[in-house]
């Protein structure tokens, strides 16, 4: 790749995207501008070995180093993770879809262990929990159910108890979707979209990128999706996305952000008439190249695995959501390709259609399972 | 059993103070507060949490809760009004600006010009409208992509009520997109042709022989 090809390297880079604090200092305006030094510090690194890229190959993706990252995880993290002891099933999840993006094949004798694990965080009453013996939570069953879909053995799919409650995208891929199990869902979320067009956690609350893709994806599952007025929160000088307004970008928002936008194009072309061409057919409403640049150029941990920001820590859930470049558009070289994933459920398109086609052979459940109000 | 759960809380402002950002332990306090029925402790202790980090999502959605379980509406506005002397760019204090607003007076007139005030200096008074300010700027040659993205909003606004002289207002509108695209938002840019495309699609017929005679 030629040096004029990057984003991060063309000569008025520094001058159109840096941040201008107007002459009013305060610890957001502090915040971010330490960041992009940072971040600086990345992409001049990235420059100077262009120069000496002679075979055109950078930014490279590690695969074997985040591959390595991720087999290890599935079987031992460091007690740094005791934060996440009523999250194993989303560690689970994360790790196993990581892989299934890098085309990563695991043994049928992991894949038995995980189906097992999860098997044990199941409940009595319907649902998955966050570790074996806790109380079952639409969280930890949408992970569940999700990393269960992955690994997409017989094993592994019957050990879902179809019988109580899930969230709409579990029950989607498992079939129990009755009109009463969501009565009144689509109207809560929408009351979770907030004056700035995001959705937030709960009505009241500030609109936050993870929540928005929640809220959106919702919405499709359920076939009410309202024309949403989801601001593109890109960062101007990173090149990767924020959470929330002047809020720090963070490599985990490649996802629940840039994740929105395959989103946002369905619901436009629904939406459209049939004359109207003012969508792109080739490209999202976001630049995928400079999201990719952010990525590559200063979310890769050296030692393997993804991380937020330079100079975080590593953190699984971190690399879950920055793996998800766009498969279609790629810099660097053709290695960097990663697996194509299903916009609404996350998982790689193969394992949904084989999810599917196992799950609509059992019948929907005759009575509605009414979830308990958590 | 009420002396246990003050013991709790204790607790439990201990562990969150260790682990600010962990959803159980703010699902607990949470809990406890239900059951003793006494927030008396919850705005001081979610207000120790935001000094640390004014922006933390649990601190905000526990305070929240709290306020409007226990109607605790009053001293808020000027808690907002303190953070936003400390950091005018804390999004959450603006949201909670509004939550605030919307649960009390709600938007009336009053409030509006009151809230406009706030933001803006006296200078608007001088304007017929807040869309004469901003053009004014514009040509005084501010290239803020959030002052054209407000212009913009307001042309797509002013095309959709079928106001006097369509082709000049979305031939403004336009300018502005891709001056955006080009130059002020790049970052932006595929959205920013999106949007012009859009009006194009949706105005640009009625106005098209206009354009051409125009170019």
């Amino acid at each position: 790749m030629e040096l004029h090809t990057f984003r991060c390297c063309d000569s008025s880079f520094e001058e159109k995207n840096k941040f201008n604090d107007d002459k009013n200092q305060t610890l957001s305006s502090e915040e971010q501008i330490e960041v992009e030094e940072s971040v600086k510090k990345q992409y001049t690194h990235f420059k100077h070995r262009l120069e000496i890229d002679h075979e055109c190959i950078l930014p490279v993706l590690d695969r074997e180093m985040h591959s390595a990252f991720l087999q290890k995880g599935l079987s031992n993290l460091s007690s740094s993770y005791e934060c996440l002891d009523a999250s194993r099933p989303w560690l689970c999840y994360w790790i196993l879809h990581s892989l299934e993006l890098l085309d990563e094949p695991l043994s049928d004798e992991t894949i038995s262990q995980v189906a097992k694990f999860l098997g044990k965080c199941q409940c009595e009453t319907g649902g998955f929990a966050g570790g074996p013996g806790q109380h079952a939570h639409l969280a930890p069953t949408y992970a569940a159910v999700n990393a269960l879909c992955i690994l997409g053995t017989e094993e592994a799919f019957r050990i879902i108890d179809r019988g109580a409650y899930c969230a709409a995208s579990a029950a989607r891929l498992t079939n129990i979707m009755t009109p009463e199990l969501f009565d009144g869902t689509p109207e809560w979320i929408v009351r979770c979209q907030t004056y700035e067009g995001g959705f937030a956690g709960c009505p009241g609350m500030e609109a936050h990128g993870g929540y928005s893709f929640c809220g959106l994806a919702a919405l499709t599952l359920l076939n009410k999706t309202n024309l949403c007025d989801v601001k593109n929160v890109l960062m101007r000088y990173e090149g990767g996305f924020q959470g929330r307004t002047n809020k720090l970008v963070d490599g985990c928002y490649s996802f629940w952000q840039g994740g929105a936008f395959p989103l946002i194009h369905m619901i436009l072309t629904m939406h459209s008439t049939k004359d109207d061409s003012s969508l792109s057919a080739e490209s999202w409403l976001f630049h995928q190249k400079a999201l990719q640049e952010y990525v590559l150029v200063c979310c890769q941990y050296p030692g393997g695995g993804l991380i937020d920001k330079p100079g975080s820590g590593l953190s699984i859930a971190q690399h879950f959501a920055g793996g998800k470049l766009s498969h279609v558009l790629n810099i660097g070289h053709e290695n960097n390709i990663v697996r194509p994933t299903h916009p609404v459920y996350n998982v790689c398109v193969d394992k949904v259609v084989h999810a599917d086609m196992f799950f609509k052979q059992l019948p929907p459940p005759k009575s509605a399972s009414k979830s308990p109000n958590t | 059993m009420n002396k246990d759960l003050h013991k709790e809380l204790t607790y439990i402002t201990n562990v969150i103070n260790k682990h600010p950002k962990n959803y159980q332990v703010w699902h607990h306090r949470r809990v406890i507060v239900e059951r003793l029925q006494d927030p008396g402790r919850e705005l001081d202790f979610t207000a120790s949490i935001l000094q640390d980090d004014a922006k933390n999502y649990h601190a905000w959605q526990h305070r929240q809760w709290v306020i409007r379980e226990f109607d605790l509406w009053d001293n808020e506005l000027g808690y907002v009004e303190k953070l936003l002397r400390d950091d005018l760019r804390n999004n959450s204090a603006w949201n909670q600006r509004y939550f605030v607003v919307n649960h009390t007076t709600g938007f009336t007139d009053d409030v509006i010009e009151r809230e406009i005030s706030v933001l803006l200096d006296r200078q608007l008074q001088n304007y017929p409208s807040v869309l004469a300010f901003c053009q004014q700027l514009y040509e005084d040659r501010y290239r803020s992509p959030y002052l054209m993205a407000y212009m913009i909003d307001t042309y797509e606004e002013m095309l959709e009520q079928e106001s006097d002289d369509r082709a000049a207002t979305l031939k403004k509108a336009e300018q502005l997109c891709n001056a955006l695209a080009d130059e002020y938002d790049q970052i932006r840019g595929e959205y920013w042709n999106y949007v012009a495309r859009s009006l194009t699609s949706r105005y640009g017929s009625q106005t098209n022989t206009v354009e051409q005679e125009v170019s």
